[in-house]
């Protein structure tokens, strides 16, 4: 039984069926990634598990429990952190500021009237915050506005106030897109570092094949809203089907 | 030194801030009684009340709309909900401001929590069109159905047959706090100045420093924090765990108390409460002070309110005859001229001032009055450090 069990997931938009009868099964402590070419539901099937969309027919079950119809915030407070596309930050804040309120998140949950207290006091949150950023060695950048940032940079921010949370699922949707060679290496060292150092489980969601090959324990591959094979990165390599799927079938 | 809960540099920006307010009536006379200028003295009891009064507006306006981005254009609501608190407590107990202060922030609270609970369910544009709606509809009610509790046109007013229960022999028969009158002053004269000491002001002054006190707590508190976040990026606050919804709805009845309580405060200047205190042009004054004071900022509000009022309250006041008597010395043609031009600037049509002044700011500012300050006290530590530098760069800036 995986940490993420996805049963029977259909989705459709108007005349476009866009996920029919997927199954897939995270499991705990792997690195999953969901790979597959232009429109073949990646964002969609992701977009299921974090509660902005809910699927027409089939189950998302995250640690025994259903996900369906509840709000990102209670999916989130379930322990399935998401890092998006284009990081995002709270550009105004700091980035010390950014961690914190992920250290908030945690301690307090969903909603806490605190207005009396002081954020400077908080120390438990101060010394966590500042633990985490030593983490992604961003310490010295900690009173920086976060939109000043570079992009690199944002996305690590993006991935310390996920981590700071403490997540059971770290979901990455397309965690190096439009980053330069260097940016996408420093990004798969910091989450191979990440993998490392604690239990996680992550699914990520990637058209870099790079990045795939150097992090991935399983790979499933989407075509057309359905999974083609699901497999080991070795298997995948020289899978026809795959490979049919990404160059047409002439190839 | 710390102070109450507060940092260093929060202690001492409150204690300045008290300082400023208790000796308002002395720095609101700069010029001497009779002198060309005393027109734009502004320490005289009305005027120096609406300052600190329209400032509790601006501060608790600026908790949601600095804060969190929400832009409600409907917080005059609240303002008259607040005065006719005040005002029946007047008729039905007696003419001590507590009791209906206390009516008024509930009763506003209550009222905010309706208006919040259904319009915070859009954001941007809608949420505010939503508030307006709301602000409007309050507006007309209290003009047309609801007279009975509103006395409609004429406006809600203490008559000497009301019940007044709480009224004894010797009780003051305007508003008083536990027996200090609202509208009686201390005057100090000094060479050809007069200062006014308002037992009104001092109140309302008083009021606006606990209140200014809690916004500052408010803004540094992790509450603050959620708030600003969800300003900057709301995706991002939900999909971290935190429900924004309730964040957002704690944030309007806040400001819905202040607002609630500036109104309480003038019905205990002035025993009175109209409808027209619910107008948009009220919703859309407060949005006009804290943008330009600088929304988000914890002096903006506050400065903004004080501008306005100033504008509204000097500007409208100057006339032709004085403009002669300003102008008097120069060539007549040149006299007729300039009077000609100011006319279009002052009395009557002091909005074109204020419009320009908005747009100026706006438009070079947008951080508002206190960007402005923040430039000048930037350019003047250049310059100093242009002098003895290496001593100065060693103070960081914040």
């Amino acid at each position: 039984m995986g940490i993420l069990e996805v049963k029977n997931v259909g989705k459709r938009f108007g005349g476009l069926q866009a996920l029919s009868d997927v199954n897939l099964s995270v499991q705990e402590n792997t690195v999953h990634a969901i790979i597959g070419p232009n429109g073949a539901g990646k964002s969609t099937l992701l977009n299921c598990f974090v509660g902005k969309l809910i699927p027409d027919t089939g189950s998302v079950m995250f640690n025994g429990q259903s996900v369906l119809g509840l709000k990102p915030h209670q999916i989130n407070q379930m322990g399935i952190s998401r890092v998006f596309q284009t990081p995002e930050i709270f550009g105004d804040l700091t980035v010390m500021e950014n961690v914190m309120i992920s250290c908030f998140a945690k301690r307090d949950g969903a909603f806490r009237m605190h207005p009396f207290e002081t954020v400077a006091h908080e120390r438990d949150i101060v010394e966590q915050a500042e633990q985490m950023l030593t983490d992604v060695n961003m310490i010295d950048k900690r009173h920086m506005h976060a939109a000043s940032m570079s992009r690199g940079d944002k996305r690590r921010l993006e991935m310390a106030m996920c981590l700071a949370q403490e997540p059971r699922l770290l979901l990455l949707d397309e965690p190096t897109a439009g980053m330069a060679r260097a940016d996408t290496n420093n990004t798969i060292d910091l989450l191979k570092e990440i993998k490392e150092k604690r239990d996680i489980t992550m699914a990520i969601i990637e058209h870099d094949m790079h990045v795939v090959f150097s992090l991935a324990e399983r790979i499933t591959v989407l075509a057309q809203g359905t999974p083609l094979v699901e497999d080991t990165p070795e298997n995948i390599k020289g899978h026809p089907k795959v490979k049919e799927a990404y160059l047409g079938e002439a190839a | 030194m710390k102070m109450l809960g507060l940092s260093q540099r929060d202690t001492t920006f409150l204690l300045i801030v008290v300082f400023l307010t208790l000796v308002t009536p002395i720095l609101l006379q700069p010029f001497p009684e009779g002198s060309g200028m005393a027109t734009f003295n502004a320490g005289y009891p009305d005027l120096m009340q609406r300052f600190a009064i329209f400032g509790i507006f601006a501060i608790g306006f600026n908790i949601l709309f600095g804060l969190t981005g929400y832009l409600s254009f409907g917080h005059a609501a609240f303002l008259g909900v607040g005065s006719y608190s005040v005002v029946w407590m007047y008729k039905l107990l007696g003419y001590n401001v507590v009791p209906g202060i206390l009516l008024a922030v509930i009763v506003s609270a209550l009222f905010a929590l309706l208006i919040g609970y259904v319009s915070l369910r859009r954001s941007g544009i809608y949420f505010s069109i939503l508030t307006l709606a709301f602000a409007q509809m309050s507006y007309n009610l209290a003009y047309s159905v609801l007279t009975p509790l509103t006395n409609g046109e004429t406006g809600l007013q203490v008559y000497t047959n009301d019940p007044q229960v709480l009224m004894g022999e010797n009780s003051p028969t305007s508003p008083h706090f536990f027996g200090i009158v609202m509208n009686e002053s201390a005057k100090l004269n000094v060479g050809g100045w007069e200062f006014t000491f308002n037992n009104g002001y001092y109140f309302c002054a008083i009021v606006a420093i606990l209140v200014f006190y809690l916004s500052l707590r408010i803004f540094r508190s992790p509450f603050g924090l959620m708030l600003r976040a969800i300003k900057t990026n709301q995706t991002r606050l939900n999909y971290t765990g935190l429900n924004s919804r309730p964040y957002t709805l704690a944030a309007f009845v806040i400001s819905g108390m202040y607002a609630g309580l500036a109104g309480a405060l003038m019905a205990s200047m002035d025993p009175l409460a109209g409808a027209e205190r619910m107008q948009w042009t009220a919703s859309g004054e407060v949005v006009l002070m804290t943008i330009l004071g600088g929304a988000g900022t914890l002096m903006g509000p506050i400065l903004g309110a004080g501008f306005i009022k100033y504008f509204e309250n000097i500007f409208s006041k100057i006339n032709d005859n004085m403009l002669h008597q300003w102008f008097a010395w120069m060539p007549d043609g040149i006299e007729d001229f300039l009077i000609g031009l100011s006319h279009f600037f002052v009395g009557k049509s002091w909005h074109l001032t204020l419009g320009l002044l908005f747009m100026l700011v706006v438009i070079f500012l947008p951080g508002g009055l206190v960007e402005g300050g923040q430039r000048i006290a930037k350019a003047v530590r250049n310059r100093r450090s242009k002098g003895d530098g290496a001593e100065a760069q060693t103070q960081p800036a914040e």
